[in-house]
């Protein structure tokens, strides 16, 4: 065989280095998250810091049971399945229209939901600020559920209409002949055939709700504090409880990174949003 | 084939959508419009009056917004670069044959980074980079260097950024192009490969066409998220120190949160939103074609 060392093309066994290298990088930082969140602050301020050491779940307990995380968590998880309902309630049949309807504004209507998937959520927090306070509507769930439709809306809208487009519409036509309403359509035939695609959606927006910060620490102090903003309340002060910051990290991330590796094959096309299949 | 549906129907199914983001993403957007003209400020409510253009004039002659946006795109200019080579370099690894359970296991550890609350990201940040107890100082500390001030130093935290931001988004790039070089046909990767066995000529001449797309979207949706940057910089420096990492999100939020003047931070906020739209434009144009 020819030489071949230059470039990704190494040997197997360069290759199998290289690879061994990625999942390390990619895995370390989660290793080390873990392994802080089991270490009592003491073990945690040990300079520079220990790899072998009696682990512990009390940091879990404290967090969970004496500050309030458990109360945020439920919190994070009513904001992301409440949003995450009314997304899917609002934007299916959005899909759907989209889909299968001939209309005029069409084209608008998409650049406007694709937009909203590009705007800085401080654009709209300022203005969403001002009136939620006004309304007496600061420091609610409600307001966390609505907000989060922002982002929420467009990528269910997305990713269904795809999912709406690819089932071939000899099924609908022959429902019309039959006398079925478009609303009927939609129901029975089309929105069970889309399912895989609604499912994953659903990942999405649940995903994007539970890691939201941004508009958590602008609009909530404590009744709707979700915890990612409950996490950042723990930076304060001299010496840091990193044991508890990286238990409270540790909760928030689980739930994410075992519906993001169910949903893993569909990562790229929510992300990018459909342009990359 | 292609007759108008009745606008009632089109408006049964499309209206709650329509109606619901024009109430939580249009409203707000007129409202911020009339605070950016109004002198607005939080502790200071009873003085609320219209001062026309003044806090777009203040913006956009003060170095502050400059700065801010200076800085998001001198980070963009050194993450994407590194995205993009790491990125081709991981998806051309993972687009190799053999070895199948170690690639599909790496695959799989890319998702991890993309999935983890950028939130928590700042965090670990702060753990891992933290100049006493930080395992990263540790690290060097094995080949005989000086503990490194990362997070408070303002090059340090800017690297400590850009090193978060790299880990976090490289996967996401490394999968869109692994996506973009499994859509090149079998037969004419394989007819290339008999042709010449120079991996980068069949990557420039064969996989680069089916790439493009990815690398676009790449190119537009980083701008955006960069943009955006703000959970993972909030929690591990803050902006700080000084002003060091304070990207344009960062910015417009201390302007009206920290600061509490609410009409300079809504002027910032619709100039930045200006630039996203045309943003948005030059995706629609690359990638939204067929739908008309």
């Amino acid at each position: 065989m020819a030489r071949r060392t230059v470039g990704p093309k190494r040997s197997l066994g360069g290759q199998i280095l290289l690879l061994l290298a990625i999942l390390l990088f990619c895995v370390f930082p989660f290793y080390w998250m873990v392994t802080t969140s089991l270490k009592t602050q003491v073990v945690a301020l040990e300079s520079p810091p220990v790899w072998i050491f009696q682990p512990t779940l009390e940091n879990y307990r404290e967090v969970l049971f004496e500050d309030g995380v458990g109360f945020t968590m439920i919190n994070s998880l009513i904001v992301a399945v409440g949003t995450t309902i009314l997304a899917l309630g609002l934007g299916t049949p959005a899909a759907f229209a989209l889909a299968r309807f001939e209309f005029r504004g069409k084209k608008h209507l998409w650049f406007w939901f694709i937009t909203n998937r590009m705007v800085s959520p401080i654009v709209l927090a300022l203005p969403l600020f001002l009136i939620a306070r006004s309304l007496g509507l600061l420091d609610t769930r409600i307001s966390l559920i609505l907000i989060y439709l922002t982002f929420n809306l467009p990528i269910v809208i997305w990713i269904c209409t795809d999912q709406f487009r690819s089932i071939p519409r000899e099924l609908d036509e022959a429902a019309v002949l039959e006398g079925a309403s478009p609303f009927r359509i939609f129901r029975s035939i089309c929105l069970p055939l889309a399912m895989p695609g609604v499912a994953v959606s659903a990942i999405f927006s649940f995903i994007f709700s539970w890691n939201e910060l941004l508009y958590a620490i602008v609009l909530t102090r404590n009744d709707a504090k979700t915890a990612p903003a409950m996490a950042v309340s723990f930076m304060e002060g001299y010496n840091l409880p990193y044991g508890k910051i990286m238990a409270t990290s540790t909760l928030i991330v689980i739930p994410v990174i075992i519906f993001a590796l169910i949903a893993s094959k569909q990562l790229v096309r929510g992300l990018t949003m459909g342009a990359v299949k | 084939m292609n007759r108008r549906t009745s606008p009632r129907i089109v408006w049964a199914f499309l209206g709650p959508a329509v109606l619901a983001l024009a109430v939580i993403g249009i409203a707000p957007l007129v409202y911020a419009v009339w605070t950016s003209l109004h002198y607005f400020n939080l502790i200071d409510l009873k003085d609320v009056e219209f001062i026309g253009l003044a806090n777009y004039a203040s913006v956009l002659t003060s170095d502050a917004f400059w700065d801010a946006l200076g800085r998001t795109l001198l980070l963009l200019g050194i993450v994407l670069p590194l995205q993009i080579g790491f990125g081709l370099v991981i998806a051309l690894l993972l687009h190799q044959p053999g070895v199948g359970f170690l690639r599909t296991l790496t695959r799989l550890s890319l998702v991890l980074p993309m999935a983890t609350t950028y939130a928590v990201v700042g965090l670990l940040g702060q753990v891992m980079f933290n100049i006493k107890y930080g395992v990263v100082n540790q690290f060097f500390g094995f080949f005989g260097a000086e503990p490194v001030n990362w997070i408070g130093d303002p090059t340090n935290a800017f690297l400590t950024v850009i090193f978060w931001d790299v880990w976090q988004w490289t996967p996401f790039v490394a999968l869109v192009l692994l996506a973009g070089l499994t859509t090149v046909p079998g037969e004419i990767e394989e007819a290339a490969r008999l042709e010449t066995r120079k991996w980068w000529r069949i990557l420039r001449h064969v996989q680069l066409p089916f790439l493009v797309p990815g690398l676009v979207a790449v190119l537009i949706l980083r701008t955006a998220d960069t943009l955006k940057l703000f959970d993972m910089v909030f929690t591990l420096t803050r902006g700080g120190p000084g002003a060091a990492t304070e990207f344009i999100s960062l910015l417009i939020e201390r302007t009206g949160f920290r600061a509490f003047d609410q009409g300079l931070a809504s002027a910032q906020a619709i100039l930045l939103l200006i630039l996203t739209i045309v943003l948005s434009q030059l995706y629609i144009r690359f990638f939204y074609r067929e739908v008309q």
